[in-house]
Formats: C-alpha cells, structure tokens, sequence
C-alpha cells in the first residue's frame, strides 16, 4: 500500500473522531471497573485493573442470557421472513403482469409514510386479539415483512437484464424456479442491504417490545437492559456489562462487514 | 446445457414472443408471490390507520369494550396543557437536531473526503455510534452523566467547576437529549454525504478550476447543487425521526424533570399504555399525523410554486 502524505487534517479529524469515540470507550472501560472505583467521590476516571464482576453479575443474572436469546430469535426470524417475503413481492412487482399490481405497489409505498405511533395502538389491539401479546410471536409478526424490504427488492431486479431470465423461461423454468436460481444469485448487494437494515431495526427496537411484552422471561435485550437499569442504578459496572452485552452483536457486525452496512445505510439516502 | 442450445438455436423475437405469451395468465402466481406481504403490511398499516382513527372518537382502556365519544377526545385535546408542552418540546427537539445534524454531517463529510493517512478509522469511528441503539446510548449516558457518580461531573470537578445537575435539571434535560441524539445521529448524514461527494462529476469540479474558481466558489456552485437531493433526503428523514423521538427519552428521563421532556410520542405513549385512556392517545397520534401531512402538502405547494416562478 502506499504511504499516504501526512496532512494538517489530522489536528482536527483525529480529535473529532476520539469525541465520537470516546463515550463507547468509556463503555468498555466502566464494565470492568469495580462499583466501589465507581461509587467513590469523586469517581475513578480509569480502572485501577480489570474486575468482571459486572459480567459476572449479570451473566449469574438468568435473565440476560434469555434476553439475548429473544433478540437473537426475533431479529433471525425477521431478517430471514424479509429476505423471502421482499424478494417475492419484490420479484413479482418487478417482472410479473398482474391486475391491480401498480395500485397495490402504490399502497404499499404509501404505507411507509404512516407514522408508527398512529398504528400503534390498534397494532397491540390485533396482537391482543391473535393471543399474541407478551409472546415472541407479537414481536415476530409486524415485522416479518417491511414495504422497505418489497420496494428496495423490486427497484434492484428492475435494474437486472431480462435476458437472462429469459433464457430460463424459454427452458421451461417456472417464475420461482428463475427466482431462486437465476435472479437471487445475482442480487447480492439488495440481499445485504435488506439483511443489515432489518437485524438493526429488530435489534434496537425498544418501542414496540414495550409495548408488547410484560413479562421479564419475553423481554428483549433492549427492554431487559433498560429495566435492569431500573433497579440496578447503583450497580453501574454491572449496568455497563449489560449494555456492552446488547451493543456487542451490532458492532461487531458492523466492524466485520463495515462495507456492507455503509453501503446498505448510504443507499438509503441515495435511491430514496 | 439446454439453455445454450435455447440461445442460439430461437431468434430473439420468437424468444421474447414466446414468453410474452407464457406472462399472460400468470395472475395467480403472481398473486401467491405478493399476498404475504400484502397481508401483513395493509393489514398492519390500513387496518390500523382506520381503526385508529375510530379510536380517537371513542373513549377505550384496552381491555373492556369501546363507547362512542364523538369530538369529546380533541375537545380535551385542543385544552390540555400537556399536550401543549409535548407539542412545544419536540418542535424546539426537532428545530435543533435537524438543521445541525444535517449541517454538521456536510461539514464533516467534507473534511472526511480526503484521501490521507487513517481516513478509514476517523470514517469509522464518527459513523460507529449511529448503530448504537437509542437504548444502550441512554443507559450509557444516564451514567455518564448520574450527578453523583457520572464521570461528566468529576471531570467538571477535576476542572474546579461546579457540579451540574444534567438530567434532573429541567433546564438542561431536553438540550442534552438534543446532544445524544447528535452524537449518534451525524453519522448517518456524514455517510451519506460521503457516498453522495463521489457522484460529484470531477468534470465540473475542473472545468470550474480552469474557469477560475477558488475551493469555496468550487464548494458552492458545484458541490453543494449537485447535493441538493441527498440534503432534501436527509432533512425529511431527520425530521420524521426528530418529530418521533421516544426511545432515549423512554430509557433516560421518562418525560421528566417536571415533564421538561414530555415529547409527543411519549405523551401518546403514556395515555394509551400507561393511563389506558387509548381513545384520547389516537386523537392526539392523529391531530399530529394530520400537523405533517398537511405540513407535507404546505411543502409540495412551496416547491411547486418556487419552479413556477423560475
């Protein structure tokens, strides 16, 4: 690689950069500290060594590990039904003649404007009524499938060449046949995209779990961390681990697949 | 291997005749590719925006039937201080967090688009908070800033300065969820600035040069109008997620000090959920949702009017 010149730049990008940093650095650094360096007055502004009491804390606390199972499985769900449900719709608006199709496609992109705390009520009501509330599934179900998902899909095979697929059609090859192997295999970006936006949004809800959710075994990690504040706040090490617990997944999948997520969260601005 | 044989052997207009003919009368399939999602997103948008709107003339607790009301909901509303005070805090949340999160998200995209040494890292690191989510940032942050044992104030007496109150003061609670929501909010307006800085034609950018044009005269009359969609993308955005903020001011402060934070979305919260007077919650989801759509139309009109008169 080359070596890149040395620019004045750094003076102000490199503290702007270390502010932006530095709240989640002191994330990391309060989880291993001991609540008595915390508890002092005034606080230790640096750990005198690592302690895991917080993460010992919280891990003997039986409910985190099940919290982060629940996120795990709504998020899992959620990602997966947005990938098969956004890639039909979107394959059948995209390619398929159908009566009523530009009227429903219209609808469906209209929907994305309806602010969510305008549905939220008769949401839970529906929920209520399917025996769904303070169950995963009232969690799984608004969010199998998002217009987000359906029109991203249907924008990116629109760009695709009909040919290839045409080739298929002449072979005889049915629409799902075509779709799953020849149409997927060439979406890689739109099936990304769809991936990250949709395991962020399921992850860090906190809004509708709250809503929907009452009893501590159903909660997700965001609903848990935030109660477990709630009557913890004097225990802030342990509080610190949690939240490294719930923030951990996300980062770390943000720094493995850093390219991924940029590109996903910057198309949203430049197609939208 | 048929397909080979299939491409050379058909012209390509039989080819495209043949599977025009095949299109037809697909409806069905069609139908069994889209109906999921059709069923859940009108069904869980339609259906509910009417029955919302129902709501909102009844009198509901969740549990037991509705009773008619009729415009009882938005008589109360239009007299209840509260509702007044919510409206007023997310317009003054809104007003600070749009404009400089969008403002300080270009500025930083340009001193990002440079091509030096650990521009990667600096890129990562302004972006990294945006994926935070709004609950882990305020349990973070009720605990940097815990007056007692917050690592805010022992900077502040490290420094000899007087100890703040943060959260638990009404005059600084709003400002600071503004701050929050900044740190983490940026970013997202710096990447999608950057990715937008590429698609500047360096063509213009030359021509500009050789015509005599000094960086903020480049900055001005190329950069910035070829931006122009991504700013009007990012300013919408921005203000759909300022005017429904809720989660950060859920996990820090609950409305509170002395409802100083009361923001609409909590307000409607906490009339249906907590105070389980639902009907009166939909009234007030819908007197805002009616606020921006005809915010919304009040805008279209300005842009239409601005090219007309150009």
């Amino acid at each position: 690689m080359k070596k890149l010149p040395f620019s004045p730049w750094h003076f102000v990008l490199a503290p702007l950069a270390l502010l932006f940093a530095l709240p989640l650095i002191w994330l990391l650094v309060s989880s291993v500290m001991s609540n008595a360096e915390i508890n002092k007055f005034p606080p230790a502004l640096w750990p005198s060594g690592i302690k895991l009491d917080g993460y010992r804390f919280v891990l003997g606390n039986a409910l985190f590990p099940r919290w982060f199972l629940n996120s795990f499985i709504v998020s899992a769900v959620a990602v997966t039904a947005n990938l098969v449900f956004g890639s039909l719709g979107g394959y059948a608006f995209a390619r398929m003649r159908f009566a009523g199709s530009r009227l429903l496609l219209g609808l469906m992109l209209a929907t994305m404007v309806i602010p969510f705390q305008l549905t939220m009520i008769p949401t839970f009501l529906v929920m209520k009524d399917l025996g769904l509330i303070d169950t995963l599934g009232a969690l799984i179900v608004p969010s199998l499938v998002t217009p987000f998902s359906v029109f991203l899909f249907r924008q990116f095979f629109v760009t695709l060449p009909r040919e290839l697929e045409e080739a298929a059609w002449i072979d005889g090859c049915g629409r799902l046949r075509i779709l799953v192997s020849v149409v997927l295999p060439l979406a890689r970006p739109a099936l990304s995209t769809v991936a990250v936006l949709t395991f962020l949004s399921t992850w860090n809800d906190l809004t509708w779990p709250l809503i929907a959710i009452n009893h501590d075994s159903n909660y997700t990690l965001q609903l848990g961390l935030t109660t477990f504040q709630g009557q913890h706040h004097t225990q802030w090490a342990a509080v610190m681990a949690g939240n490294v617990i719930t923030v951990l997944p996300v980062l770390l999948g943000f720094l493995l697949a850093q390219k991924a997520f940029i590109r996903s969260l910057a198309s949203t601005g430049l197609k939208g | 291997m048929a397909s080979v044989v299939g491409t050379f052997t058909i012209d390509p207009r039989a080819r495209r005749a043949a599977a025009k003919r095949r299109t037809r009368g697909e409806g069905a399939t069609a139908w069994a590719f889209v109906s999921p999602s059709v069923l859940i997103i009108l069904g869980l948008s339609v259906v509910p925006v009417l029955w919302s709107l129902l709501l909102s003339f009844q009198a509901n607790d969740l549990v037991s039937p509705s009773r008619w009301v009729g415009f009882a909901n938005y008589k109360a509303l239009s007299a209840d201080p509260a509702f007044q005070a919510a409206v007023e805090h997310t317009l003054v949340y809104t007003a600070l967090y749009v404009p400089l999160s969008v403002v300080g998200g270009l500025g930083i995209a340009l001193m990002l688009d440079r091509q030096i040494r650990f521009i990667s890292i600096y890129r990562t690191l302004v972006f990294v908070p945006f994926v935070v989510s709004a609950a882990a940032q305020g349990v973070l942050f009720s605990f940097v800033l815990d007056p007692e044992f917050g690592v805010a104030n022992s900077v502040l007496h490290k420094f000899g300065l007087p100890a703040q109150g943060f959260f638990s003061d009404p005059g600084q609670a709003l400002y600071l969820l503004v701050a929050i929501s900044l740190w983490s909010g940026t970013g997202f307006c710096v990447i999608v600035y950057l990715a937008a800085l590429q698609g500047v034609p360096a063509e213009l950018v030359e021509a500009a040069r050789i015509d005599g044009a000094g960086r903020a005269g480049v900055l001005r009359h190329v950069v910035l109008p070829t931006l122009t969609p991504v700013t009007v993308f990012l300013v919408l955005f921005q203000l759909i997620n300022a005017l429904q903020v809720f989660d950060l001011v859920f996990v820090t402060t609950k409305g509170g000090p002395l409802g100083s934070t009361t923001v609409i979305v909590y307000f409607i919260w906490e009339k249906a959920f907590k105070s389980f007077t639902a009907g009166y919650s939909a009234a007030a989801a819908y007197a805002l949702a009616v606020a921006l759509l005809l915010a919304g139309l009040v805008w279209q009109l300005y842009q239409r009017r601005r090219k007309v008169v150009r």
